[in-house]
């Protein structure tokens, strides 16, 4: 097959984007991980921030991605290089899985059970690390396995920004009206995202209670 | 009326309680209680009369609206708050045991909280399973692991863990199959001759009432109609009290034969 051809003979250049495109979606999850579940549990605690917080992700996903790289374009430090750009635009997409799922995960604890930690003394710190997180962890990994598995996709429009990724290939193969080029990007990110999903969907169930 | 017991006798007392939603709907009014030390007391009453209410009270997983609420003579806003609720061994019917902790852990939990050496607590829970009646190989186990009896016993179990003063029980018993619970009943009541806790009790059940309780106080629409001892209860003529005893039949004369 041609497209298999084509891979072989630029192997270190697709290795080379796949690496790329890897980089910026696990430097974006870990931005989301690190802000997204933090809000998440923030908003359990303050009720009043619940409807701004999971609005305000919300409204971020419904801007196109093209849209949004336009956006964040002259914004200091981060406009000044296309990998930044793309990584903060990655991020604010994954924010709404991740505050959403850990929000929902821990809200969906068995409140009887919570009530019985309370009432025998443990303080909300306990609470949230011994019981509530515990609880949710696998509907929280369910968020981050989400989060991942659309950044595989939309990072490929990364390249349209000249971050790089497997978009390259993509938008090469779209200009040059070459099937091959298209897929020599496409189908490597098709095998990211579902390793992706095979691989935290392992882990969600693992961590999943019972 | 009852003799009024000198306050050093008293583990909780309720002066003039109110409990009010946000919405201003009154789900307790003006409670007056006192719960003697070492006594079992019984709430007893429907659904919505206010008995469970008047628990969470107590260990301030509610806040009175109004009146005074004082344990161990006390204002409950005068402890500290996770204090109170440690010295409170607290029982609820859904059990609330942790799912992902083993029994040990679930047992364990208020002493180690409460920073015991880790030696300490694992000591405490081998005691603990042998008060409660399970078998020391238990520990190991998660609660899915356990039948409905075993898991109210660690329940229990939980709740004696610090060797709390004073224990709360809200239906403990109530999801059980009958003959679990005439067996956990009579194991209560055992425990409680050995250990004289201050008990108080909840259960819309006469019989468990009059089986388990010291004195029992039955409430309706927030309101505490009648104090009395099972003796006095079965013979009042309270139109409330009579109201109940008709409704569980007959053969309440052998109450306490078993």
């Amino acid at each position: 097959m041609q497209t298999w051809q084509f891979i072989v003979q630029n192997y270190t250049q697709v290795l080379e984007l796949t690496f790329e495109h890897l980089w910026l979606v696990l430097v974006s999850t870990a931005l989301a991980v690190v802000v997204g579940i933090p809000l998440g549990i923030l908003i359990t605690r303050r009720p009043l921030l619940n409807k701004p917080v999971l609005g305000l992700a919300n409204v971020i996903q419904t801007i196109p991605s093209l849209a949004l790289f336009g956006i964040l374009l002259p914004a200091p430090w981060i406009g000044a290089r296309a990998d930044r750009l793309a990584i903060l635009a990655l991020t604010l997409y994954a924010l709404l899985p991740m505050i959403r799922n850990t929000y929902v995960g821990i809200k969906s604890v068995d409140r009887a059970i919570i009530e019985a930690g309370r009432g025998m003394g443990m303080t909300d710190h306990q609470l949230l690390w011994q019981v509530e997180l515990p609880l949710s962890l696998g509907v929280i990994v369910a968020g981050v396995r989400v989060a991942t598995v659309i950044s595989v996709g939309l990072a490929t429009i990364a390249a349209a920004i000249g971050a790089g990724g497997l978009g390259e290939y993509i938008f090469r193969g779209l200009a040059m009206v070459n099937n091959q080029v298209i897929l020599a990007g496409a189908i490597p990110a098709a095998l990211l995202a579902l390793a992706a999903d095979f691989g935290l969907g392992w882990l969600e169930k693992s961590l999943s209670p019972r | 009326m009852h003799d009024a017991a000198p306050p050093r006798d008293l583990a909780i007392e309720f002066r003039n309680v109110a409990y009010r939603l946000e919405n201003g709907r009154e789900l307790l009014c003006d409670l007056n209680l006192q719960v003697r030390r070492g006594e079992t007391l019984v709430l007893l009453g429907r659904s919505g009369s206010g008995k469970t209410t008047t628990l969470k009270l107590i260990n301030r997983l509610l806040d009175a609206s109004g009146g005074d609420l004082l344990v161990e003579g006390k204002p409950v806003r005068g402890w500290d708050v996770i204090r109170l609720r440690r010295m409170i061994g607290y029982v609820i019917q859904e059990v609330g045991l942790f799912p992902h902790f083993t029994v040990e852990r679930n047992i364990g939990l208020v002493p180690s909280i409460d920073n015991w050496p880790p030696e300490r607590v694992r000591k405490r829970v081998q005691e603990l399973l042998k008060v409660v009646g399970l078998d020391p190989e238990v520990a190991s186990r998660h609660p899915r692991e356990l039948s409905g009896g075993q898991r109210q016993r660690v329940g229990v179990a939980r709740a004696l863990a610090a060797d709390p003063p004073i224990l709360l029980m809200d239906e403990p018993f109530g999801a059980l199959d009958p003959i679990t619970r005439a067996e956990l009943q009579r194991e209560f009541l055992d425990l409680q001759r050995r250990l004289q806790k201050t008990v108080v009790f909840v259960t819309h059940d006469l019989r468990e009432a009059l089986l388990l309780g010291t004195r029992i106080a039955l409430m309706e629409t927030g309101r505490l109609i009648s104090l009395l001892t099972p003796e006095e209860f079965v013979r009042s003529s309270e139109p409330m009290v009579t109201a109940y005893l008709e409704a569980f039949g007959t053969d309440l004369h052998d109450w306490r034969t078993h």
